[in-house]
């Protein structure tokens, strides 16, 4: 079933941005998108897969081992076939096991030959790519350790069933959930490097067009899909050219102060809130096309790279997204 | 709900044949397009109604296969799919057991006891309802309650509620479609064109109903076209519109569009902000009984009106007490119930090691173990079973939580000695019982330049009472500080996995500010700022006005902190402490 395109999704700019600002550079880290029921958080998602440049890889590998890199199950990547495969995004269902997220004894082999190997999970088929998990915060808390750690890594290593493996798996890790069915722990949220809030649209104008797309799509799908490709086309070609970009695009240093002042100012602990703004700050020049970041850059991905990093304060009942913005307007002024 | 809505559940003035005739034709609508309506949640106690309505639903599905039954107990095994360990082993390769969900796709699902699933269950089934598999879902309501109704993530995605309560035998009459109109109706179903006013009129409606979610709207047009299909036309028109609203968006509604220019500025808010449950006792009694008269302007207004006819007659008692289920969402996800190794009600086991009050879980370790009997052999043949630490499964369940009762208790001059003995009283008398029904306790007090946690949670009645004598009274009243460290000692108890209920005895008369300095406005408006920010947690809370004579500024705040409001003038402790296990029961 082809996914929803992309760029026929109305509004959620937030969203969109923040899914391809991680497609340019991965080690900005997840996405965490909450909102409300039929927003259309994993139609997002789900549509990511379709406009991801594809992703160079040796032929059969189930670890998407990147050319010239060594294969994890230690045979030899010599005169073996490199091939071109979509950039994974991969589902994590809710009801996973641990089995099958990290990998396991492959059991067929282990039955029919008794021979012990291992069997890749959704980590590894997850490298180089996007792991989704809807329903994030219904996620038992195991495995949302288990699969920040590995993000954190870059490595996934089993040691179990008297197997020993390690392989990389270096995956940007999107979330979504609904925040009325519980909230994540503040040690979780912040290993996300951006957060996103999602709302259906206000405007009724807009509500129709989302609607009328939908209905256009569950109609006839292969005149939706052709309708969109050239929007798609675009998008694609954009991240590519940011991917590019990225190494290109320098960051003064007078912002980077202002972004160091900005985290103190909201009073986010650690370095990981400078990083995350400063990085997708970058992604953003790359993906715009500029040489330098620039202050509307900063302004723009600040609040999503640091409104679940606020220290909560139980006198402000503005959103976060308000007091992220204060924080740059008396930072920046 | 306690305003007396009527407990039959029928709209006055919504005569039984109409909902059973809306019921059968929401039935007929899913027999011509299963997919694009998701599915029914029927509202109704086990009973002929129920029965008949499933009876023709079956008829109108036609050549389809009937729905698998989920039971809500189904563990994730069955309902996900998973290695067939008997098939597995005989037949010596893996046999994998494809899940009901699987199976389910194109027959659909019939869930019975739908209040009772749990959200992780609720969000399983609508992933796989959204990717398209088990469509439609039909969901077996029993609720007795108002508020005891399916979880949001199914309700979210079907498009009918039929209420079947309170019909009788002689209202059980056979609709007039027959099964060919039906099957005429699916084949007319992709050519039936809705023209682009209707769908404009329905996103229109939607909003001013209040409902933030575009499937709802998105089900009212396919449940449109299905109409028309049914009624041989080709083309959307009114009629057919305003019986879509009636039967998909009146019962999603979760506002009242008060007039046309308010409702086309409604969409732009979120409904009312979650209101506290216990709030639900302080109906304002000054309700308008009817919604005020609409001039006919907006091409919408035709539909509202036709979907008014078919609100809930709760819906206002609802809306007012904020005690829907999506309201109750956010006390009851995280907090309520918990994963424990000890006791409560048994989850899949998972692998573990003993210790840490874990106990193996036998069964599932042998199971474990099984499929590698003959790998394991092979290296070390014995005759017994060969079991591992990597096979160890613990049992593992899940439970309620432990609630935290936190006393705010003002022990300013204001509120005058004698009273706070008295709270002092009820509040010994509560901890004995709440000792009893596994709760901890926690004061806080404020007084002077600001407030103070004089008893951490705690479980120990004999420790709380040593520290209630200890609590010094007289001075200001940090009203805004009580509050702001209540609120803290809540969510700390809330992260612990406890749902904390908090009982404030206070006169509501702020004159110390959050910084310490006195001024009795600054004061207040801290108060008052204070409050607005406890009621976005919402924590359940009661507030228990302990001035002589019941203060408006106590109201006020309760008000404002979402806190159900109990006035208690001369009350003694044993009164006070009956108010608070009431509210906590």
């Amino acid at each position: 079933m082809a996914a929803f395109p992309f760029s026929a999704i109305v509004g959620q700019e937030e969203m969109k941005t923040a899914l391809i600002l991680t497609a340019i550079d991965p080690s900005i880290g997840g996405v965490l998108a909450f909102g409300d029921r039929g927003t259309g958080k994993s139609t997002a998602v789900r549509a990511l897969a379709g406009l991801l440049p594809e992703i160079e890889a040796y032929e059969g590998c189930a670890y998407n081992t990147a050319p010239g890199m060594p294969l994890p199950t230690g045979e030899s990547n010599e005169g073996r076939a490199v091939v071109s495969r979509p950039t994974p995004v991969v589902d994590l269902p809710l009801g996973a096991t641990e089995d099958r997220v990290v990998g396991a004894l492959d059991l067929e082999r282990a039955l029919t030959r008794g021979e012990k190997a291992f069997e890749p999970g959704l980590l590894a088929k997850a490298h180089r790519g996007f792991l989704y998990i809807d329903e994030v915060n219904l996620l038992e808390d195991y495995l949302v350790d288990l699969l920040l750690d590995v993000a954190a890594s870059g490595e996934n290593v089993v040691e179990r069933e008297g197997l020993s493996i390690r392989h990389p798996a270096r995956f940007v890790l999107v979330g979504s959930g609904n925040p009325e069915e519980g909230e994540l722990r503040p040690q979780l949220l912040d290993r996300f490097g951006l957060s996103v809030e999602i709302a259906s649209p206000k405007d009724i104008e807009q509500r129709i067009e989302v609607i009328r797309r939908r209905d256009a799509y569950e109609r006839d799908r292969a005149q939706f899909l052709a309708d969109w490709a050239g929007a798609e086309a675009e998008v694609r070609a954009a991240i590519t050219a940011g991917q590019q970009q990225l190494a290109k695009v320098q960051v003064p240093d007078a912002l980077l102060i202002t972004v160091a002042e900005l985290c103190l100012a909201i009073g986010s602990d650690g370095l990981r809130g400078e990083l995350t703004v400063m990085r997708a700050a970058r992604a953003l020049a790359a993906y715009r096309g500029a040489d330098e970041v620039s202050e509307a850059h900063l302004r723009e991905v600040a609040p999503m790279a640091l409104r679940h990093r606020l220290r909560r304060d139980p006198l402000d009942e503005a959103g976060s997204t308000t007091r992220v913005t204060r924080a740059i307007e008396s930072v920046l002024s | 709900m306690p305003d007396g809505s009527d407990p039959s559940g029928l709209t006055p003035g919504r005569p039984k044949e109409e909902l059973w005739q809306d019921a059968g034709l929401a039935a007929a609508l899913l027999g011509v397009d299963p997919e694009g309506l998701g599915g029914a949640v029927v509202r109704a106690r086990p009973g002929p109604a129920r029965d008949r309505w499933l009876e023709i639903a079956a008829q109108f599905r036609g050549d389809r296969l009937s729905p698998r039954r989920v039971p809500a107990s189904i563990d994730d095994e069955r309902l996900l799919g998973g290695l067939d360990l008997a098939a597995t082993l005989s037949s010596g390769k893996p046999i994998v057991a494809p899940g009901v969900l699987e199976e389910a796709a194109g027959r659909g699902i019939l869930l019975p006891m739908a209040e009772r699933a749990t959200t992780a269950l609720a969000v399983k089934i609508g992933a796989a309802m959204d990717a398209g598999g088990p469509l439609p879902f039909i969901g077996l309501d029993e609720g007795a309650e108002p508020d005891d109704v399916a979880p949001e993530a199914l309700l979210e995605r079907v498009a009918f509620r039929p209420d079947l309560t309170g019909l009788g035998l002689r209202d059980l009459t056979q609709p007039d479609i027959s099964v060919e109109e039906i099957a005429g109706a699916q084949r007319r179903l992709a050519t039936t064109h809705v023209p682009n006013e209707v769908v404009k009129a329905i996103v229109a409606t939607a909003a001013a109903f209040g409902i933030t979610s575009l499937r709802a709207p998105q089900f009212a047009i396919a449940a449109a076209r299905a109409i028309a299909a049914l009624n041989g036309s080709d083309e959307v028109e009114e009629l057919e519109a305003q019986a879509a609203v009636r039967l998909v968006l009146a019962w999603k509604a979760r506002q009242l569009p008060a007039s046309p220019e308010a409702a086309e500025e409604q969409p732009s808010e979120e409904p009312a902000p979650p209101d506290n449950n216990d709030a639900s006792e302080e109906i304002p009694q000054d309700l308008p009984d009817d919604t005020p008269e609409m001039p006919e302007a907006l091409p919408e207004e035709m539909l509202i009106e036709a979907a008014r006819a078919a609100l809930p007659p709760d819906l206002f008692a609802q809306l007012l007490a904020g005690s829907s289920r999506r309201m109750q969402a956010g006390s009851t996800g995280a907090g309520e119930e918990s994963i424990s190794l000890a006791r409560g009600r048994p989850l899949a086991p998972r692998p573990g090691h003993r210790g840490n009050g874990a106990r193996l879980d036998l069964v599932a370790t042998l199971r474990t173990a099984a499929p590698w009997q003959p790998l394991r052999k092979r290296t070390n043949p014995t005759d017994g079973v060969i079991v591992t630490p990597e096979d160890f499964r613990i049992k593992r369940f899940r439970r309620k939580t432990e609630s935290a009762l936190i006393f705010v208790v003002d022990a300013s001059g204001s509120a005058a000695a004698a009273r706070l003995a008295e709270a002092k009283g009820a509040i010994e008398l509560m901890l004995a019982d709440a000792y009893q029904r596994r709760e901890q306790v926690s004061l806080v007090s404020f007084r002077g330049a600001g407030a103070e946690v004089a008893l951490p949670l705690t479980r120990s009645l004999v420790q709380a009472k040593r520290r209630l004598q200890g609590v010094p009274g007289g001075g200001g009243t940090p009203l805004a500080s009580g509050l702001a460290l209540a609120q803290e000692v809540a969510a700390g108890a809330k992260r612990s996995g406890m749902t904390p209920f908090l009982v404030f005895l206070t006169d509501g008369r702020a004159n110390i500010c959050l910084d310490g300095a006195p001024g009795r406005r600054q004061a207040a408006e801290d108060a008052s700022k204070a409050a607005r920010a406890f009621r976005q947690e919402g924590f359940a809370a009661v507030l228990i006005d302990t001035a002589n004579r019941p203060q408006a500024s106590a109201e006020a705040l309760a008000g404002e902190m979402g806190a159900r409001y109990v006035p208690l003038p001369r009350a003694g402790s044993e009164e006070m402490a009956r108010v608070v296990q009431a509210a906590t029961a």
